[in-house]
């Protein structure tokens, strides 16, 4: 039993890195990113053309994914700014259809591009080892090195989401444009460079969480809208607003999707799904809310 | 006292109802004077196609005049589709019979499903639908009595032969589109329709003049529900074997809103124009697969943001075209 909540706990903070941009483009500026997942996946399959790249060189030591990964992330932050600047943030009104029409289609652009350059065989990311790399715990546990880096990091990730959100000019300048644009514009705010700067954000925390869970597992170029509706459910279940109510969120998430594919294989997801359905029921704002729909 | 008149057709559309109806009576004897050979695979592409028009109407319904963008449609979709079948395999009803049941199903469980997915809003809602579509893709993959995540075959329709079948399908395949372009044109005409524009355009404002729009809405999500059923038991029909990725996909819900956005959302000709350029873009594009999948994508994207009104909208705003008015014109 301790073994299943520490498991999923540890899958928990993975839901978390794929939850947290999300939480950020709701919070700042209502945008439902329909491609997340894809967009997860866009930054998996990158890292591992960018491993091949470097491994076609000569270059296969084992410090590659790391590279890789930090090269990727500047791109990741160009990527996200561009895309809300000049694309997105046409999209943004009262009325919801454009803004999930056009990540609709983004979605279906890159997972058919996705497929169209690596198949829909499952890859991962070399690691040299450190996916399978466990460490010892007291009572005959053992947990594996990789997702407890990744734990750290979405706490880290979160935390530093939170300080900037609360304790910086920028996020000040989030919480503004978020709390009424129209009179953040008058205090001569540029919305639409503070939208782009949000989304460059979050896209280097969905390269991160692309990169983290190609080493982890496998991924193929379908994975994506599921990855979505995980990300989802940890927002929907923190409460709109809150980074740390995310990482909760993302926390029951793992945990109870453990808790059923421990039951039974083919129940885990649903019962995930079920246990964010019955928090919509008894609490639709979310367990820990802070700005309003 | 001025003498006021209310104008609610115009020549065009006159035309087009007479035009429409003649249409309707050729393609019904199709079974008669299509060629020796053809004839089959032509019904086959009608129903199929059929079945996405239908589908796409009720989402047009429930995004473009209901202002409920869902992602989760295909729930509705796949429930009607294993509704029938079940009661085709399991309870000895004849399938053709079981094709409204298994839509009634979907409107009757659109209920409590209601309930769960109200609790959101705009694009919160469009996701969330769609995550309860997967608990239904996943409850589905779970029952081992109807072949689990590998599906299964409509046994119910073994006996009977195979031209019988053909033309049957094809004639409710008709009837269906008929009756949902029909049923929904009277009643955006109605005064209930009426109702529904005031809330598409402004909730706040249609609830102040006393409209009921809790309710109202309820009511458009039950009957989208109940016309995403329709097409589900239809397409399982012709298909004669289902299974919970078939189904459930979302891929219904993503050519639905394809269709709707091309040919223009929030108008009864918006689906059908939509539905017509899809089969054409179908017919010689689809052999490329991916890079297809990958243009229709991109000029969904396209459309969105450069031409809002999609293309029926443009027409009708560049010629006046409306072929099922539904405003009322007053000439003093």
């Amino acid at each position: 039993m301790l073994e299943t909540l520490l498991q999923g706990m540890l899958l928990g903070g993975l839901y978390c890195l794929f939850a947290l941009g999300q939480s950020l483009m709701f919070g700042v500026m209502r945008l439902t990113n329909t491609a997340q997942g894809d967009f997860i996946m866009l930054g998996a399959f990158a890292a591992i053309a960018g491993m091949n790249a470097l491994a076609a060189l000569g270059w296969s030591h084992g410090s590659a994914p790391f590279v890789v990964m930090l090269a990727l992330l500047p791109l990741a932050f160009g990527f996200g700014y561009a895309l809300q600047r000049w694309v997105l943030n046409g999209t943004l009104g009262r009325d919801p259809l454009p803004s999930l029409v056009v990540t609709f289609g983004l979605s279906i652009v890159i997972q058919n591009l996705l497929l169209e350059l690596f198949s829909a065989d499952p890859r991962s990311i070399e690691t040299s080892g450190l996916n399978t790399a466990s460490v010892a715990l007291p009572a005959g546990l053992a947990i594996g090195v990789l997702p407890l880096a990744i734990f750290a990091l979405a706490l880290l990730a979160t935390g530093a989401l939170q300080w900037l959100f609360n304790g910086t000019r920028l996020g000040r300048a989030f919480r503004a444009v978020s709390d009424d644009k129209e009179i953040a514009e008058l205090m001569g705010l540029n919305s639409n460079t503070v939208y782009a700067l949000a989304t460059a954000i979050a896209f280097v925390l969905i390269a991160l969480a692309g990169v983290l869970q190609g080493m982890r597992t496998t991924v193929s170029p379908a994975d994506g809208p599921l990855l979505l509706l995980f990300a989802f459910e940890a927002v929907i279940i923190g409460g709109m607003g809150s980074f740390w109510g995310t990482l909760i969120g993302a926390l029951l998430l793992g945990i109870t999707q453990q808790i059923g594919f421990r039951l039974d294989p083919g129940w885990g997801i649903w019962v995930g799904h079920i246990v964010f359905l019955i928090v919509l029921v008894l609490r639709p704002q979310g367990l820990f809310p802070k700005t309003r729909g | 006292m001025a003498q006021v008149e209310v104008i609610r057709s115009t020549a065009v559309s006159r035309a087009a109802l007479w035009v429409g109806l003649v249409l309707i009576v050729v393609a019904a004897g199709l079974p008669f004077w299509a060629p020796e050979g053809s004839g089959s695979s032509w019904m086959r592409e009608f129903v199929e196609i059929a079945c996405y028009l239908i589908f796409a109407m009720m989402w047009n319904l429930l995004a473009g005049y209901g202002g409920m963008v869902s992602i989760g449609q295909q729930a509705f979709f796949g429930f009607g589709g294993y509704v029938m079948l079940m009661l085709g395999n399991f309870a000895g009803v004849n399938p053709f019979v079981a094709v409204p049941l298994g839509a009634l199903a979907a409107a009757l469980i659109a209920v409590p499903v209601s309930f769960v997915a109200f609790r959101l809003q705009g694009g919160y809602f469009a996701i969330g639908t769609w995550v309860i579509a997967d608990v239904f893709r996943l409850s589905f993959a779970n029952m081992s009595v109807v072949g689990g995540g590998s599906g299964t075959s409509l046994t119910a329709l073994r006996g009977i032969e195979k031209a019988t079948r053909e033309n049957l399908t094809f004639w409710i395949a008709l009837a269906c589109v008929v009756a949902a372009i029909t049923l929904i044109y009277l009643f955006l005409r109605s005064k209930r329709g009426l109702a529904l524009l005031a809330i598409r355009d402004n909730e706040v404002a249609a609830e102040s003049q006393g409209i009921a729009v809790a309710g109202m809405k309820l009511a458009v999500y039950v009957v989208a529900a109940f016309g995403a059923g329709l097409a589900g038991a239809l397409y399982f029909v012709g298909n004669l074997r289902i299974s919970p990725d078939a189904a459930f996909s979302v891929n219904w819900t993503a050519f639905a809103i394809f269709m709707v956005v091309i040919g223009g959302i929030g108008r009864i000709e918006g689906p059908i124009v939509g539905a017509l350029i899809f089969w054409a873009l179908n017919k010689c594009f689809s052999s490329y697969g991916t890079w297809y999948l990958m243009g229709l994508g991109l000029l969904a994207i396209v459309v969105t943001i450069f031409f809002k009104q999609g293309l029926w909208g443009w027409a009708q705003r560049r010629f006046g075209l409306s072929l099922f008015p539904t405003q009322r014109t007053l000439r003093l």
